[in-house]
């Protein structure tokens, strides 16, 4: 895992002080609201329905047992005992107060953390695969990349006050699990036919009111040319994203309205500019400093196993759950012996994504004792231990299933996303979270969500599409129409490498309907399914909509 | 209007300005008023006469004055480059960093962020590029 240098602590701890300082500057009236707000903002400091919110940034989902107890005790000591894990591998607090923000960004410092550009017109927290370094279909760890880019974009003088927010995500296998097409850029390691490693740079991806699936601006961009060539694009963004409505000021709608061949030419234009420039361009990344990254992330210390586990194949076989647990949460490890976990952070009921302090306490310790110390937060609001000895599984799952994170539903249907929605946030119009409980209330029985398979649910409180729903294979979508909650259903979507935008299923329907309507859809897709490996979302482009179109409006 | 630099508040020198159409005409020792959607590229046959360019931010959360900044310095610019309008103490680094040489700001706003505000507002490098000047990087 990357560790601190110390122009990281000294830039962590001065940025605190220097927050300090604008607040105190804000309340003597030196700085306007509006001069604050910005300022407030690029250091995770929102303003909620009823309460700040802050958002702590985990760098590309990955955190250390001891940052992750921090996470619990600020819960404990500044929250209400919980902390939210997000679709950006963040975690929020939703009860913070003013006052004690300059202490728990400190008390953030002291592992290594902090709450730096989750939010405001900036680039944002850098996200990545949450299975890199572990996953059997890796080509080459996203880390190091994701590292390089937060180094570089941490506080970078020219790009703070862009037109709007700008996420970059990586991934280093060819199975998207990081949602590449829908990010402003999206970078994918491959290999030329040289076999030179670089990347496929995806550009203009976005959801939210309009969404789009990103690009590609350049097919292979060596690996040594990265931030020259983010710099490029981050410019020409900057000087021709529109500010004049902040709905049409993501890259999205400059690359939609410029034509992606055009914008090509202006990016290729800059980057070349600045590979001219005297003494090579300025954000060349030094050999040096790369391998020094590289070498945070080299894998631990493996031990030679064998594939399978006796230990665990003779426990499976006594105990169901157990088996059911491992059958579905767990994925395949690169290393013989090893299997990564995914722990679920919503069981039967309970909001997508809440941790509570004793259940983030259990993951550390999980994290420390059968994880080489390592943890992840993965964008569907789940937390990974990346590295576990498939002989230790029994004993992770005992241990989960105690502090009631033993659900084994990683990629079904209770498997669901969702914004906070109008319980917490500003700019909702419909309630997200209890949806979402009812929904995994009603698939809970385990045998009939492992018969249904793979299906994502999705949900979003608002058009801004937090919670992902234009990808889900079924989408919904929370909105008002003349007071009352009213929820439209995508279908179709995908945010994967063959990532698609759900499509409208028709009109909205009231919140109690949404329930009972997904089950009629999902009858039908049991009915109509050619045979149990197909998912649903293979159905759906197979024989098209109209079947669950008819089965959501049956009633 | 004080003009802002690394030693604090200077007075405003009033220097006449030319507009981006008038150029061509301009003789030596030009201060250009450079809009912000100017083609930088036609710009920079001229910069051999030009003793200073003023870039605009008519608000300071616009900040493509530090991006149209950091092209003219690429595109080879060496002249003085003067960031004007609403930047606030916490931008004044970013600005130098982007090649700004100084900051002119209103009166009005100059009474409410006196001249310590800007000479005790972060001068510090970002990490990226400490690390570079260092040698570490």
């Amino acid at each position: 895992m990357y560790r601190y240098d110390e122009f990281d602590h000294d830039y962590v701890r001065a940025r605190v002080s220097e927050f300090r300082d604008q607040t105190q500057r804000r309340i003597d009236g030196a700085l306007t609201e509006d001069e604050y707000k910005p300022l407030r903002l690029q250091n995770g400091l929102y303003l909620q329905l009823h309460a700040y919110m802050l958002r702590v940034a985990v760098p590309y989902g990955t955190l250390n047992s001891r940052q992750m107890r921090t996470l619990a005790m600020i819960a404990e000591r500044w929250d209400e005992g919980y902390g939210h894990f997000t679709t950006r591998q963040n975690i929020q607090y939703n009860w913070t107060k003013l006052t004690d923000v300059g202490d728990i960004l400190d008390a953030l410092a002291d592992v290594e953390m902090h709450a730096i550009q989750t939010s405001g017109n900036c680039i944002r927290n850098v996200t990545a695969d949450h299975f890199a370094g572990a996953a059997a279909d890796e080509i080459e760890d996203p880390r190091p990349t994701a590292e390089l880019v937060r180094q570089w974009s941490t506080a970078h003088p020219e790009f703070a006050f862009l037109p709007r927010k700008f996420k970059i995500a990586v991934t280093g296998s060819p199975n998207d699990r990081a949602v590449t097409k829908a990010h402003d850029i999206g970078l994918r390691m491959l290999r030329n036919d040289a076999g030179e490693p670089g990347y496929e740079v995806i550009v203009g991806g976005g959801l939210g009111r309009t969404p789009m699936i990103g690009k590609v601006i350049r097919d292979f961009l060596p690996k040594d040319d990265l931030l020259p060539y983010l710099e490029a694009i981050l410019r020409v963004y900057n000087l021709h994203g529109r500010r004049d409505n902040k709905y049409k000021a993501r890259i999205k709608i400059l690359v939609h309205e410029t034509g992606i061949d055009d914008m090509r030419a202006q990016v290729e234009a800059e980057f070349d500019r600045q590979m001219r420039e005297e003494g090579g361009p300025l954000v060349a990344p030094d050999p040096v400093q790369v391998a020094k990254i590289t070498a945070y992330f080299a894998p631990p210390a493996f031990e030679v196993l064998p594939d399978a586990s006796t230990t665990l194949e003779t426990a499976m076989a006594n105990d169901a759950a157990l088996a059911a647990w491992v059958g579905n949460n767990t994925s395949e490890h690169r290393t013989p012996g090893y299997a990564i976990v995914t722990v679920a952070i919503k069981g039967t009921g309970e909001a997508p994504g809440d941790a509570t302090t004793a259940q983030m306490r259990v993951l550390a310790d999980m994290g420390e004792k059968y994880s080489h110390d390592e943890l992840r937060i993965s964008h569907e609001q789940n937390v990974v231990l990346p590295h576990v000895r498939k002989d230790d599984l029994p004993a992770v799952f005992s241990a989960l299933r105690k502090a009631g994170l033993a659900t084994a539903n990683a990629g079904l249907i209770t498997d669901i996303i969702a914004c906070p929605g109008l319980d917490y946030c500003a700019l909702a119009t419909a309630r997200s979270i209890p949806v979402a409980q009812d929904l995994s209330r009603r698939f809970a029985a385990p045998e009939r969500a492992k018969a249904i398979g793979n299906f994502t649910i999705k949900i979003s409180g608002c058009i801004n599409a937090c919670g992902h729903h234009h990808v889900g294979h079924v989408g919904i979508l929370g909105l008002e129409k003349s007071g009352i909650e009213n929820y439209q259903i995508t279908l179709g979507g995908d945010h994967t490498e063959t990532m698609a935008v759900g499509e409208r299923a028709g009109p909205g329907i009231s919140a109690e309907e949404v329930g009972p309507a997904i089950e009629r859809l999902v009858d039908a897709y049991l009915d109509t399914r050619a045979d149990e490996n197909e998912r649903f979302i293979d159905t759906y482009r197979r024989i098209g909509a109209e079947p669950f179109k008819e089965a959501l409006y049956a009633a | 209007m004080p003009l802002i630099t690394d030693t604090g508040f200077a007075p405003d020198d009033a220097i006449t300005l030319t507009p981006l159409d008038a150029l061509p005409e301009a003789g030596e020792g030009v201060a250009l008023d450079l809009p912000l959607d100017a083609d930088t590229e036609a710009v920079a046959a001229y910069f051999n006469r030009l003793d200073l360019i003023v870039i605009p931010f008519p608000n300071f959360g616009d900040g493509r004055g530090f991006s149209l900044a950091k092209r003219l310095r690429s595109l080879g610019y060496r002249g003085r480059l003067r960031a004007t309008g609403h930047l606030i103490p916490d931008q004044y680094a970013f600005a130098r960093f982007c090649g700004f040489d100084e900051v002119q700001i209103t009166d009005e706003q100059a009474e409410r962020q006196p001249e310590n505000q800007w000479t005790s507002a972060t001068r510090a490098l970002p990490p990226f590029l400490r690390r570079r000047v260092s040698g570490w990087v």
